[in-house]
């Protein structure tokens, strides 16, 4: 009980001093900072299109946390999720461009197709790393870059508008491909029941089944968990090929949910702030949907900021980094804290 | 021979970045920040220099944000033992999106710039002088790096207690050796010469900003600490070779305009490539076979890297 008071302490003192140092940086350049306080908050529950948007910035941003939790579980650190988004947009972008027939046919085989290419992106680091010892981290990063350099070779090579080659985007796709919308809001329900099974589901494979406690053994101790019979690689193939599927669905809405063509951008940063989130949440699941439910709301917020007092919209990234820093830091202090208050009780 | 100038002028900022990454891998530390601290570094080293107009006020504002970035990872690591994945992860998006943040007003300026310089009687030797010696200072300085590195590394009583605190720190430790205090110090010299990496390219190689002024030279250079085997000169090896790669595969840019996007992604395909060659059974035998290569061809990381080290 007092850990946990002390926990909840150390989080409102990063929260405050994150705070503190946006409405700094605001001041620095020359921005007033209660105002563009309220922007934000205006930019992202401001108004039912705000909120919309703020939901679908939502969508990928959890499923692609709730995806890093199965391979955190494993110790392993899939960076390369940013890029199995892409390849999860591409899927779905193809068949979106090339199946025609009923609607929910069509949404159908792209959530298959961008999970089928997620799972596949995802499978290379996992054989990298499982066979030839090659840290996830490096290969995810390249492969991020190369499904990157795919996407713009698409959007400018093959899939390239009638006449023009130009890096804004494809075609929009045939609507019998879009996500359901809600009348004129940009809210697809499909998209957040999809988000909801996916935080639900990796709840209980995590807590509830043997899958998640395998996993868990890899994740603390390879090499025990190995003389216990479990098979190490496998299962770290296995949580690859989970939240490569989850990357993938987190496309698949970013491409025939969102912006309806293939963009350069079309991963927007979800994978690599998927990382913030979990680690912001201590890896608990049950903090994921809050905390994406913060983030993405500054995500969206900032970019009303940017139009109307000309800062650069990374201020969103500012803060969440910071954030998620000073939690790391203070975490670690009131750690460093007890461990002196304990060694002085011994001596 | 221009050609070859041009390749060892360009490969100057990925020399001082995997020389600093790597003196600080080898002490234990590994600083997962470096992609976003040198965009930092560079973003803020052309800041200052644009505002002081000197080059050397640039350099060390460059060197000044890159060692606090990197005294952070350290202390996280040393004093509150947090993961260094994580810490250096989150100070990586951090310190790019403060780059954005804080760069934006000014992209497009034109700032000073590293004035060339021959070096006296070095410059005139037939082929060598036009290929390494009509540069300016901060290429002559990445050579000097590397030679330092290598002798200060394998020649020195520093050198031989940096890697016990990377290999075998409770052994070090238990010799009498400040394993923390060292790792510390390594950290920190790393961090310095990331900054100069950042410097480099904004003072040098391209001389201004824009976003990702640096193109992912960070993740490049963390993955040839790697495929250099922690060895300074093999490391620098890597780099001069990858940037030859790139210079060959420029020229069939102009011949084939749909290459550019195979080229773009090319940097990342030979990295996952590299890191899989240096792993695979018949690289890791080559070191066993020919002793008197052993550092040159190890292909096995510090034993304690990424570890905290706990005395109690």
């Amino acid at each position: 009980m007092m850990l946990r008071l002390a926990q909840w302490r150390t989080a409102l003192v990063s929260l405050v001093l994150a705070i503190g140092i946006t409405l700094l940086l605001l001041v620095l350049v020359d921005a007033p900072p209660l105002e563009a306080l309220r922007l934000l908050w205006d930019g992202s529950f401001g108004s039912d299109t705000k909120i919309a948007d703020t939901l679908m910035a939502w969508v990928p941003l959890v499923v692609a946390a709730a995806g890093l939790l199965v391979t955190f579980q494993a110790g392993l650190w899939n960076i390369g999720v940013e890029g199995q988004i892409i390849m999860g947009a591409i899927g779905a972008s193809w068949v979106a461009r090339s199946v025609t027939g009923p609607s929910w046919l069509v949404v159908i085989a792209a959530f298959a197709a961008g999970i089928a290419l997620g799972v596949g992106w995802a499978l290379v680091p996992g054989t990298l790393r499982t066979v030839f010892r090659v840290h996830e981290i490096f290969s995810g990063v390249a492969l991020f870059f190369v499904a990157g350099g795919l996407a713009i070779y698409l959007i400018i090579g093959p899939w390239s508008r009638a006449g023009i080659a130009s890096t804004s985007g494809t075609d929009p796709f045939p609507t019998a491909s879009w996500l359901p919308t809600i009348g004129r809001l940009r809210l697809s329900i499909v998209a957040v029941v999809v988000a909801v099974m996916a935080v639900v589901a990796v709840a209980v494979l995590l807590r509830g089944t043997r899958y998640g406690l395998r996993l868990k053994a890899v994740g603390r101790n390879p090499a025990s968990a190995f003389l216990m019979g479990i098979a190490t690689s496998r299962s770290m193939l296995s949580a690859f090929a989970v939240c490569g599927a989850l990357g993938g669905i987190a496309g698949t809405v970013q491409a025939i949910g969102f912006h309806h063509k293939l963009v350069p951008s079309i991963s927007g940063g979800y994978g690599f702030l998927g990382i913030l989130v979990v680690l912001l949440a201590g890896f608990r699941t049950a903090w994921i949907a809050p905390i994406a439910l913060f983030f993405a709301a500054i995500l969206v917020g900032s970019t009303q900021l940017s139009l109307r007092l000309q800062i650069d919209s990374s201020l969103a990234g500012v803060v969440q980094g910071v954030l998620v820093l000073l939690i790391l830091l203070t975490g670690g202090w009131q750690a460093r804290r007890t461990r002196i208050a304990e060694a002085e009780a011994e001596t | 021979m221009n050609e070859l100038a041009t390749i060892v002028a360009t490969a100057t900022p990925l020399v001082y970045a995997t020389i600093g990454e790597m003196i600080n891998e080898k002490a234990g530390v590994i600083n997962l920040s470096l992609d976003g601290s040198i965009l930092l570094a560079a973003m803020v080293g052309f800041a200052a220099a644009v505002a002081s107009d000197s080059v050397i006020i640039g350099f060390l504002a460059a060197i000044v944000v890159s060692v606090a970035i990197a005294a952070l990872v350290a202390f996280s690591s040393i004093e509150l033992r947090l993961n260094q994945i994580a810490v250096g992860f989150v100070l990586f998006l951090l310190a790019r999106q403060l780059a954005l943040f804080f760069g934006d007003s000014y992209v497009g300026q034109v700032g000073p710039k590293v004035p060339a310089w021959d070096i006296p009687l070095l410059s005139d030797i037939p082929f060598l002088g036009v290929v390494l010696f009509r540069h300016n200072l901060s290429v002559y300085g990445s050579y000097v790096l590397v030679i330092a590195a290598f002798f200060v590394i394998y020649k020195t009583r520093i050198g031989l207690v940096l890697q016990g605190a990377g290999e075998r720190p409770e052994a070090a430790f238990a010799r009498g050796i400040p394993v923390n205090r060292l790792r510390l110090l390594a950290t920190v010299t790393g961090g310095a010469l990331v900054g100069v990496a950042g410097a480099a390219v904004s003072l040098d190689q391209i001389a201004g900003w824009r976003e990702n002024l640096t193109t992912n030279l960070g993740w490049i250079a963390l993955a040839f600490v790697i495929f250099g085997g922690w060895h300074p000169f093999r490391v620098a090896i890597a780099c001069y070779v990858y940037r030859g790669l790139l210079f060959v595969a420029g020229q069939f840019q102009e011949e084939l305009p749909e290459f550019v996007q195979v080229l773009n992604t090319l940097p990342f395909l030979l990295m996952i490539l590299m890191l899989t060659a240096v792993n695979t059974q018949w690289f890791r035998r080559l070191g066993d076979n020919h002793p008197r290569w052993r550092n040159f061809l190890a292909s096995d990381p510090p034993s304690a890297i990424g570890t905290v080290f706990a005395r109690d």
